[in-house]
């Protein structure tokens, strides 16, 4: 009997499978479990506690951490959205012609270029510019995790362009719509999924961010990773299990809360 | 009676597609065409003969490289789509799929800014003459194809426009869905007493709902009629072979009187045939006759023309018979079928033919 080939059904499958979801999983579901410790190591259990929750949230440094990094994530996702919706109207919007693929890659620089060198790059002008402008707030993060957030809103925005049936926006104009009111009426609404799509993970990968941050940071603008990363150069306490599952929980709500609102509005 | 006005009035129209160097192409050849006031016109021809380009011309979507076209008094070939009185029904059908079936028919009323209430009563106007009142709350896209087709109508008909556009509106039903759409578009046209445009490829739908068809080729109108113009006096070989069955002879004119010509075929046969408009031809030239305009008889005595019977095609409303002329030329006569059996002719007797009056059509060129 002839049979379809399915990969399910070669040796091996299975058992490389389940590694596979060992190796993503079970790390992440130790430290959950730690994060519940009453003891202060993060290696040996010794019931159950919300104490290391409890000493995050009391701790000013780590609030004001993740605050930060709650500021920087809205506002840099917000102008990476905006930046990537436009972009992704223009390049969508025409005949194919030679450069189109070069323009893809030049939008999407960030998947390109190795981050530690963006990073550094950007530790090099933006020193240069403090110096000249005294200014050393936030807006340098902001700006720089807006950069590298274009393509991860560019991606899913041009994907639901393409998708879109541009008749519909000669049909608006057929019926009396100006060019303004086709984008806001028609445009916009059908494209609305994909620039929300685009929104979150933007927010999503500012958030975690730490290489470019790690850079960019003047003193004291810790953001919730990067204050992580200094404390696992000390004494490792289940206060980090605590922040880090409080920060996945979060993650998941987001993507959740995306999931039910893309699916709701096709 | 006063002859109608114009509602679209299309001069020395033609449009070309810039390619990629050399690549040009002519998707409009000089196009003169009147349309005129509440009439029911069709565009017919073969894909790539120009009929959409000529309908996106009028519709705004393209521009034309020369000419003019000219809506009632207005030039408005260089006008934006959102500023011609010209509604269109897209192939596709193009509805809003994140608007329900009653805001895509108010849609156009909307952007015209009239008043909530004026919009309102003019939807539920709209939906009751594409008889779809149940489904105003509806997403577009939880309706049946034939329930899409009369929003796409109802949505391009609520702004009352001078002229309605129908892009091959029908050609995505099933054909039973089609026939009975085709009786729907009529009575829309007749009610609402606008000026259809309707584009095809459909011959058969260009006759059955058209008050005048233009069939087109190349870019070029060859000839604008009645259906009854068009099919029995088409003055083209491309017009006669595109619509209806022809059969087509080689004969020589031997005489010609005010619009009829006496030809004397390649057999020696003389019959009279219908002459092009404005044309008079001489020497060779092909006539045209449809295969239910010639009756075949088993006399060869006192027909027009005679041959051999080659084989008989029975098509259950008709038979065709397929006869081989005596100069080798191929005739198809087509013969209503009845409830008698008549008289079998077989296949390689002898058989004559018998062209009824003013069955015959000489061609142009």
């Amino acid at each position: 009997m002839a049979r379809q080939f399915s990969v399910r059904h070669q040796r091996g499958f299975t058992t490389i499978a389940l590694i596979c979801f060992f190796l993503l999983y079970l790390p992440i579901a130790t430290l959950v479990v730690y994060a519940f410790n009453a003891g202060s190591t993060v290696g040996t259990w010794e019931g159950f506690s919300l104490r290391w929750f409890e000493a995050a949230w009391e701790n000013t440094r780590i609030i004001d951490a993740t605050l930060r990094s709650l500021t920087i994530a809205p506002i840099a996702a917000l102008i990476a959205t905006a930046a990537a919706t436009m972009a992704a109207l223009a390049t969508t919007r025409t005949a194919p012609y030679p450069g189109l693929t070069f323009k893809y890659a030049f939008i999407n620089q960030p998947l390109m270029v190795p981050e530690i060198v963006t990073a550094v790059a950007l530790l090099v002008v933006f020193s240069q510019v403090k110096v000249w402008t005294g200014y050393s707030g936030l807006g340098y993060l902001i700006m720089a995790h807006a950069a590298f957030c274009i393509p991860f809103a560019y991606l899913p925005i041009r994907a639901r362009l393409e998708t879109m049936d541009l008749t519909l926006e000669r049909a608006a104009a057929d019926l009396y719509a100006r060019p303004w009111r086709v984008f806001r009426r028609v445009t916009l609404p059908l494209m609305w999924p994909g620039i929300l799509a685009g929104f979150m993970l933007a927010f999503v990968v500012s958030l975690d961010d730490v290489v470019i941050t790690e850079f960019v940071k003047s003193a004291g603008q810790d953001t919730l990773p990067t204050y992580m990363l200094g404390q696992l150069r000390r004494a490792v306490t289940p206060e980090m299990n605590a922040i880090s599952t409080v920060f996945l929980a979060l993650s998941v709500a987001v993507v959740s809360l995306f999931f039910f609102l893309s699916r709701k509005k096709t | 009676m006063p002859s109608p006005a114009a509602a679209i009035d299309a001069r020395g129209v033609s449009k070309v597609f810039r390619g990629d160097g050399s690549a040009d192409l002519k998707a409009l050849d000089d196009v003169s065409v009147t349309i005129r006031e509440n009439e029911f016109f069709t565009l017919l021809g073969p894909s790539g003969c120009g009929k959409t380009t000529l309908l996106r011309l009028i519709a705004g979507f393209e521009f034309p490289t020369e000419g003019t076209i000219r809506l009632y008094d207005q030039d408005i070939a260089l006008l934006p789509p959102y500023l011609r009185p010209v509604n269109t029904v897209f192939q596709s059908y193009a509805l809003f799929p994140h608007m329900t079936v009653g805001q895509n028919i108010g849609f156009g009323l909307e952007m015209q800014d009239k008043p909530k209430r004026e919009v309102a009563a003019r939807v539920d106007e709209m939906l009751r003459l594409v008889r779809m009142e149940d489904l105003k709350d509806r997403l577009t896209s939880q309706i049946s194809g034939g329930q899409q087709q009369r929003v796409a109508l109802a949505r391009a008909l609520a702004p009352a426009p001078k002229v309605l556009l129908l892009d091959e509106p029908l050609s995505a039903l099933d054909l039973k869905l089609r026939k009975e759409m085709q009786i729907e578009l009529k009575r829309l046209q007749t009610e609402t007493g606008i000026t259809f445009v309707f584009v095809t490829h459909d011959q058969e739908e260009a006759l059955t709902m058209s008050d005048r068809i233009a069939v087109m080729s190349k870019g070029r109108i060859l000839q604008v009629g009645t259906p009854r113009d068009i099919y029995d006096h088409p003055e083209q070989r491309f017009v006669a072979d595109f619509i209806g069955e022809a059969n087509l002879m080689t004969g020589e004119i031997a005489a010609t009187t005010a619009d009829v010509a006496q030809v004397r075929l390649v057999s020696g046969a003389a019959i009279s045939a219908t002459l092009p408009a404005e044309a008079r031809p001489t020497g060779k030239v092909t006539v045209m006759v449809r295969p239910e305009h010639a009756e075949i008889v088993a006399s060869t005595a006192s027909a027009t023309l005679t041959g051999t019977l080659e084989s008989t095609v029975y098509f259950g409303t008709d038979t065709h018979f397929n006869v081989r002329l005596a100069d080798g030329t191929a005739f198809v006569v087509r013969r209503q079928n009845d409830r008698k059996e008549g008289r079998q002719l077989d296949p390689g007797t002898p058989v004559g033919v018998l062209l009824a009056e003013r069955a015959a059509q000489v061609l142009r060129d």
